[in-house]
């Protein structure tokens, strides 16, 4: 387990600098000079050499990716800034906010958004594609089987702004999306991120449906299962205790990938809801040429899906002992 | 007469598919006393395992239709509920598979699966079952048994996993013990060990066993009675004896004739059976077996493609072919003249 954990964590900081090498390759292969932006109208090039010094782009690229990285762990120094502490990621270009304190600020709502669906989807998910499974052919399959292929083939964006106008507007049944840090209000938290969550999950929960049902009718046909019938086991001990264990192993390596889907896909999910999280800041770091902030949020997003990946990693080898850690 | 332990009278077993009523077994009975070995023999697809399925209770009721007897010291198994089977499964009936590595669970201990057929049935507690487990991992040669208890089925050889699969098919003491191929998948030497070592355990138990195969030197080898199985009826039956030595039916024949021998001449070809199973789903008419029978045009009138022959037993032998007894004299001798001389 320990050796695993080394291995996956070097592995994982190796990944992130790549990442972050390629970000900053691509920013400046965009023929934008974000010193010219900051500048103004009028820019003498006495001024030009001034803001590049303060935003601390005065250097080649590659000594200026060096300074990035030392920044991120010894911290660093700048003209106009002054002392940034390590971990730093720099300062905004566009605001001149602390990059770390933003993505601080405005993480917590993407996180929120993409773990509390994830249990939403998980759990209705796995739950009705078992149901189905066990209930095969039958009336409940059948309906559990077209409803999420209906569901699966929606988009946020047209059942976000749906939900919103039955559910808040019309029906007055939910609050509007919004976000409350949870620790200021727990309640707040959960009714404003409700509609949300219900709409991303479900667009997933039919994929889990869907996938969980026929990995269940896969696994109910295994050998192993017909020897523990062959025990004189009942079905539904056959059920719980043999066969969901083969159909969770491809769930969980998809759901990996669906926990980097949902923080990928945040942008669309923020804008459709009015939401403020590292989506939205993405988009706008783009726009604006703020190279630290993309920077910035695109590290972070990266490591959470590789963490989320270790973690999944993890679970499969608790749940199947033919995989080993190492 | 009493009853015997176990009695199939006419089963059949049918499946409703997509593409009609697939009758996998049509018509099969026989008898089998305890600590006594019968042997089926036949093709893939010619209904042993199916057969076999159905006496433990196995196939799925939503696509299956069974009917007929079968008889577990007087009982009715057909008709009994699956809470009754479960009760038998795995106790006082239970079943040894093919591939050991598909039918033992990859996600739980060789020990945890022997355990929990013992508790399940006995009701012993979890270190009771454990010491039981162990102790059976010993009685079929797991080498440190106390330790491998442990392992997961991917941790031990084929050979382990297959004593592993016997263990926990004998964990209570079953009467009845069905092996489906259980030697197939494995190489001579090995093969060897696990019949010996189902033979020690017959011995010591008196355990019925109901042989699986298509193997005819195994047959040889661990069998009391045989019965050929083909196209889901039983076409010969009889003495290990009576059906290896002096065949009566053109598919046993055809059987033996495709096996090397070891003692008869080198330089006599194989003759394999031409052609291949016939589909159950559209079975051919009169004998099933016709379409690949060398005598079918010895028969007159065309009755092996008209008339189902009917399996004449008395004391346990009989076949179900229409060549009379004359006819099967002469043309049988090639066969005895190349077998043993």
């Amino acid at each position: 387990m320990l050796r695993f954990l080394i291995r996956r964590t070097l592995g994982a900081a190796v990944i992130l600098l790549i990442i972050s090498a390629l970000v900053f390759v691509l920013f400046y292969a965009a023929p934008r000079d974000p010193a010219r932006l900051a500048c103004g109208k009028v820019c003498t090039p006495e001024t030009l050499a001034l803001v590049k010094k303060n935003l601390g782009i005065d250097h080649s690229l590659p000594v200026q990716y060096w300074d990035w990285l030392k920044g991120l762990f010894v911290g660093r120094d700048y003209a106009s800034f002054g002392h940034c502490d390590a971990p730093c990621l720099g300062y905004s270009f566009q605001n001149r906010e602390p990059v770390l304190g933003t993505i601080e600020d405005r993480f917590p709502t993407t996180i929120s958004l993409a773990l509390g669906s994830a249990l939403v989807f998980l759990v209705f998910g796995v739950g009705t594609g078992m149901l189905a499974a066990v209930k095969q052919g039958k009336a409940l399959d059948k309906i559990a089987s077209s409803a999420s292929l209906i569901a699966s083939s929606m988009q946020i964006y047209v059942i976000g702004v749906l939900a919103t106008y039955l559910l808040v507007d019309q029906w007055h049944l939910m609050d509007r999306a919004n976000y409350t840090p949870f620790t200021d209000d727990p309640g707040k938290w959960f009714t404003g991120l409700l509609v949300p969550w219900l709409v991303l999950s479900l667009i997933f929960t039919a994929n889990y449906t869907r996938m969980t049902r026929s990995q269940m009718v896969e696994s109910l046909s295994e050998d192993y299962v017909r020897t523990a019938r062959a025990k004189g086991l009942s079905r539904r001990k056959v059920f719980f205790r043999f066969a969901w264990r083969g159909a969770m192993g491809p769930i969980i390596t998809i759901f990996g990938l669906d926990l980097g889907t949902l923080l990928g896909g945040a942008i669309i999910t923020e804008s459709t809801f009015s939401l403020q999280g590292i989506g939205k800041l993405s988009v706008k770091a783009v726009n604006t040429n703020d190279l630290p902030m993309l920077l910035g949020v695109i590290l972070v997003a990266a490591a959470a899906i590789v963490v989320f990946n270790i973690i999944v990693d993890a679970v499969y080898a608790l749940i199947d002992p033919r995989v080993r850690l190492a | 007469m009493s009853t015997p332990f176990l009695s199939l009278r006419d089963l059949k077993v049918h499946f409703s598919t997509e593409d009609g009523i697939v009758k996998a077994v049509d018509g099969l009975s026989f008898d089998l006393e305890k600590g006594k070995t019968l042997g089926i023999v036949g093709e893939s697809g010619s209904g042993k395992s199916v057969t076999n399925m159905a006496i433990l209770g196995l196939h799925d009721p939503r696509n299956t239709t069974m009917d007929g007897e079968i008889l577990l010291e007087g009982k009715e198994l057909i008709s009994a509920s699956e809470s009754e089977l479960e009760k038998l499964r795995g106790n006082k009936m239970s079943m040894i598979f093919q591939d050991a590595l598909a039918s033992l669970s990859p996600y739980h201990t060789i020990g945890a699966q022997i355990a929990e057929t013992y508790r399940k049935h006995t009701g012993a507690s979890k270190k009771e079952a454990r010491a039981r487990a162990i102790e059976m991992l010993r009685r079929v040669g797991i080498p440190q048994p106390d330790v491998r208890v442990d392992d997961y089925p991917h941790q031990f050889s084929g050979g382990m996993r297959q004593r592993a699969m016997i263990a926990m098919a004998l964990v209570c003491d079953p009467e009845l013990l069905i092996a489906d191929e259980p030697t197939t998948a494995l190489d001579v030497t090995v093969q060897a060990q696990i019949m010996d070592l189902l033979k020690d355990l017959q011995q010591e138990f008196g355990t019925a066993i109901i042989f699986i195969t298509h193997d005819l030197g195994v047959i040889a080898d661990i069998a009391d009675d045989v019965l050929v199985m083909y196209g889901g009826r039983c076409v010969e039956r009889g003495t290990k004896k009576q059906v290896l030595s002096a065949p009566e039916h053109p598919y046993t024949l055809g059987l033996l004739n495709s096996m090397p021998s070891l003692d008869g001449p080198v330089d006599v070809p194989l003759s394999p059976i031409p052609g291949s199973p016939p589909s159950l789903l559209n079975p051919p008419s009169g004998c099933r077996f016709h379409p690949r029978c060398a005598f079918a045009e010895k028969v007159t009138d065309g009755r092996c493609s008209s008339e189902r022959p009917k399996l004449e037993v008395a004391e346990g032998r009989g076949s179900a072919c229409h060549l009379t007894v004359e006819q099967k004299r002469e043309l049988f001798s090639d066969y005895a003249a190349t077998r043993h001389n």
